[in-house]
């Protein structure tokens, strides 16, 4: 069996799955029946600031029959007294002294207060801490959270300054509610932080109540902006961290990053992996359905790298990261063109309306007399010679491999914008840029 | 491929004899399969998992086939049930894991069996072996009958270390499994690689030997440190009827066996076929004689359509068939001509105060006789006890009751301290037989571990399991 064990700057976990800074990891109690349950991790709920909250605390999206597509918070950091909290790391740890236990925290921008804190949560005997410079709502109204994050500057200022006294690995979170993640990325690096993770929750509003045009959640009449987490946002949290996991100053400075953001299952996790992420964490899944989810993250990846002839985790962390490339970069002549399957084809024809309507009308419907049922019914046929190779019909097909995106051979020349621009670099001219199609055999139907 | 996405539609006419004894589902295409396990909420404290006898972890195993881990979907059902692949077939799902399931409120049920079945046979196509066989305990244990509960026990025993035996009379093992469920619902394949598995984990399976005859009952409980009897029941009994000596008068179980080991064109089956039984064997008689090409293909039998005892299902499925019932009608007599069956005399019945058992006691109607022409009569009216068996295990003061073995439903011993049973040789009541006979499998297989190698070794055993899983 695979080797699932990780070393995250020096913190050891007998798996890659953490729990993520959330209501899951609220209490001892929590952390430890997860413990029990495969969970290899814990970031304790953010600790630090003195916080009353309120209620409604979540919205949700339903997409067509499926229950929490993308959720949203206004919860706050931790309401139970830090003491409390103290008290149940320093148990849980001395229960699970395998297990990772890193406190996040977030304390008012003064330094004294930084420093204080860091040195008590060390106190407890936790692997690490997390500095919470994401949070979206509530605590960045007052000057925390994601109003460090924001700011590389500060975000800078605070890790050196818990860095000065910490003596166990500090991760700094990262928020997505900014325009180039790669800043506070270097700016947590330049401040000696020891890891990244990302992402924490995306500014949201969750939807309006068209009955009394209340904003969801409904917090007593009143409503705003939120945390949007859930497997909505994957795809979000997989650009940005292969943004910070491909930058050249992030990789040359070694940091290990954990991967956030709608990891539902052990195939989300292993995209997180393969995009750069050492250890991952997990909240909304966990929400909605409970600790237990980890028996088949760590059985299905386990499985998935003994088929695969993977032996461990390390081999895999990053390993698509020099796949990630700028569109300057990619082949101008790879070519493919749909190939639609009839006998697999049920004639619901949404291929040929998505092409026809939004995208370049290179289907066709014919009578082509197929033997089988709905003789009436046309079939739909591919111009391949018009075909851009967009492959929206084979996203709106229904079934299965029915259509394929087959490559082929245009003999058209491989090479890459960046290349020719440099090149030719006239063809920023539309009338060089029309010689050069003819030229090169690429006709615009 | 295509027709995954199309309804079935089932006309006898336009098939081949083959076809129309394949599977009478057919398997989940990838698509389907996912979108159902998707549908399942993933219940706390699932009720489906505790319908099941076996407590198959029926949420665990759904989850996985959504995320693509099928691999590992089908070692959650097999940890709980060696014969996964076949109770997801054969079990009455209605009335055990899909009856309970939450959704069946307001809402179809997950389909669990048809999930079962995609995971298992995901792993029997690739041959995945779960299990390795435990380190040797120096213990030897003899299971006397390869059905379910023999099998179950053989390798729930095996994984722990023993070094079983499994003695079975006929020429293959899996017993039911193999011999008695209809080819549409279980082909012999999914039974025998059930067997193979076994096999694999080190069980040696004996088979032509039969127990009394070819090996002595006093040899082995001499020779080995445990005994597990799992050899269900016997033939179909007679009908105590004159004429049942007429050719074309046949025994049910003998009749589905044909179907299960003989190429189809050689079975023999009449044009007008009378089954005798209303149990979920008559089921299968019934509906095998329709598919053979039976013209017409009768269920007989004394009480009415709510006394009968198969499953709701199995009886809207004979009506799809185009099987009639001929309900409060007793068979009298078999007549016929030249030594060969013509027809069934039966009387007509009314039913009367409760018996026993509850239900309604048939009693004749005067003066109603008619005869049911028909050239092939099935008896399908339950099976015979061991006696012989019965009778041998006496002298080591095992009991039983009404001629099924008693046994400590929490160990599944009997009274003789070295003997276990399981299977139908113990249950009085035979719905859902073959999961409950895994269960008993599984339940003997833990007693006579912790009874051999000590509570106390079994405690650190399973911990160890635990870790290394």
């Amino acid at each position: 069996m695979a080797n699932l064990e990780i070393d995250f700057c020096g913190i050891k976990s007998p798996n890659p799955f953490w729990l993520a800074s959330a209501p899951p990891t609220n209490s001892g109690y929590q952390v430890q029946k997860a413990f029990e349950q495969g969970w290899g991790g814990a970031v304790w709920k953010t600790i630090g600031a003195p916080v009353l909250n309120v209620c409604n605390r979540y919205g949700t999206i339903d997409y067509k029959g499926s229950k929490i597509v993308g959720l949203n918070n206004v919860e706050l950091i931790s309401d139970r007294p830090v003491e409390v909290n103290l008290k149940e790391i320093r148990e849980v740890k001395r229960n699970f002294p395998g297990h990772a236990v890193i406190v996040s925290v977030m304390v008012e921008s003064k330094k004294e207060a930084w420093q204080e804190i860091v040195k008590r949560i060390e106190d407890t005997g936790a692997d690490g801490l997390e500095l919470n410079f994401g949070c979206p709502h509530g605590m960045s109204e007052r000057g925390m959270g994601s109003a460090m994050g924001q700011v590389p500057e500060y975000t800078c200022m605070v890790t050196e300054w818990v860095m000065d006294v910490a003596k166990t690995p500090v991760v700094v979170k990262l928020t997505p509610n900014v325009t180039d993640i790669v800043q506070p990325a270097r700016a947590a690096i330049n401040g000696r932080a020891s890891a990244l993770s990302l992402i924490n929750t995306i500014n949201s509003i969750m939807g309006v109540d068209l009955d009394n045009f209340q904003i969801i959640p409904d917090v007593g009449g009143k409503g705003g902006h939120g945390g949007y987490a859930g497997p909505a946002v994957k795809p979000i949290a997989l650009h940005l961290l292969s943004a910070v996991a491909s930058d050249a100053e992030v990789r040359r400075s070694g940091v290990p990053i954990s991967g956030i953001g709608g990891i539902e299952t052990w195939r989300d996790a292993l995209e997180f992996i393969l995009l750069g992420a050492t250890s991952v964490q997990v909240c909304t899944a966990v929400m909605h359905w409970g600790f237990r989810i980890v028996e088949d993250m760590i059985d299905g990846l386990s499985n998935w790298m003994d088929d695969k002839g993977f032996k461990s985790v390390k081999e895999l962390v990053g390993k698509s990261v020099p796949r990630i490339s700028s569109f300057g970069d990619f082949d101008l002549g790879f070519q493919t063109v749909a190939r639609i399957d009839h006998d697999k084809c049920i004639q619901c024809n949404l291929c040929y309306i998505a092409c026809n309507d939004a995208a370049h009308q290179c289907i066709d419907l014919k009578d082509l007399k197929l033997t089988g049922e709905n003789q009436e019914r046309p079939w739909p046929v591919v111009r391949e010679e018009d075909c851009v190779g967009c492959d929206l019909c084979s996203k709106v097909c229904p079934i299965d491999d029915c259509i394929t995106m087959v490559e082929v051979e245009t003999g058209r020349p491989h090479v890459t914008w960046n290349e020719l621009t440099r090149q030719k670099p006239e063809i920023l001219d539309w009338d060089k840029m029309e010689q050069y199609r003819k030229q090169a055999n690429i006709k615009i139907h | 491929m295509v027709e995954h996405y199309k309804p079935q539609k089932y006309k006898a006419w336009e098939l081949t004899l083959e076809e129309r004894f394949q599977e009478y589902f057919p398997p989940l295409s990838e698509r389907e399969a996912v979108t159902e396990a998707n549908r399942c909420l993933f219940c706390h404290d699932a009720p489906c998992m505790t319908a099941c006898p076996t407590h198959i972890d029926i949420p665990t195993f759904i989850k996985k086939i959504a995320t693509g881990n099928v691999k590992g979907s089908a070692r959650t059902i097999l940890e709980s049930n060696l014969l996964g692949a076949t109770c997801a077939r054969v079990c009455p799902v209605e009335e055990l894991c899909e009856g309970a399931c939450v959704l069946a409120h307001d809402h179809k049920p997950i389909m669990i069996g048809r999930l079962q079945r995609y995971a298992t046979d995901y792993a029997s196509e690739r041959k995945i072996r779960y299990f390795e066989p435990g380190p040797a305990n120096g213990f030897r244990v003899a299971v006397v009958g390869a059905g379910p509960a023999g099998l179950s026990c053989a390798g729930e025993l095996a994984k722990r270390g023993f070094d079983v035996t499994c003695f079975e009379k006929k020429p293959l093992a899996g017993g039911l499994d193999t011999y008695g469920i209809v080819v549409f619902r279980e082909p012999v394949e999914v039974s025998l690689a059930e067997v193979k598995m076994v096999e694999e984990l080190g069980v040696k399976v004996k088979t032509n030997h039969a127990v009394g005859a070819d090996v002595k009952f006093e040899d082995l409980i001499a020779e080995y440190d445990a005994v597990f009897l799992g050899v269900g029941l016997g033939a179909v009994p007679d009908l105590d009827i004159p004429g049942e000596e007429l050719s074309g008068v046949v025994d049910g179980l003998e009749f589905i066996e044909q179907t299960k080991i003989k190429p189809l064109h050689t079975i023999e089956f009449g044009k007008r076929v009378c089954v005798v039984g209303a149990g979920n064997t008559a089921i299968d008689c019934v509906t095998i004689a329709r598919r053979l090409g039976a013209e017409r293909a009768m269920i007989v039998y004394r009480r009415s359509e709510a006394e009968m005892p198969c499953y709701h299902f199995e009886y809207e499925f004979a009506l799809k068939e185009g099987v009639s019932f001929m309900f409060l009608t007793q068979p009298v007599e078999v007549v016929g001509k030249d030594g060969k069956v013509e027809g069934l005399r039966c009387v007509r019945m009314d039913l009367g105060g409760p018996d026993a058992s509850g239900r309604r006691v048939p009693i004749p109607i005067p003066d109603s006789e008619f005869i049911l022409h028909c050239d092939m009569v099935i008896k399908a009216i339950g099976q015979k006890k061991h006696h012989g068996v019965l009778e041998k295990l006496a002298e080591f003061g095992v009991k039983n009751s009404k001629g099924y073995i008693l046994v400590d439903p929490a160990t599944n011993r009997t009274d003789h301290p070295k003997i276990f049973a399981g299977g139908d040789c113990v249950r009085i009541r035979g719905e859902a037989s073959t999961v409950m006979a895994v269960q008993d499998g599984k339940i003997a297989a833990r007693a006579i571990y912790e009874q051999l190698v000590g509570s106390g070794a079994a405690r650190k055993a399973e911990s160890a399991a635990s870790k290394r899983k």
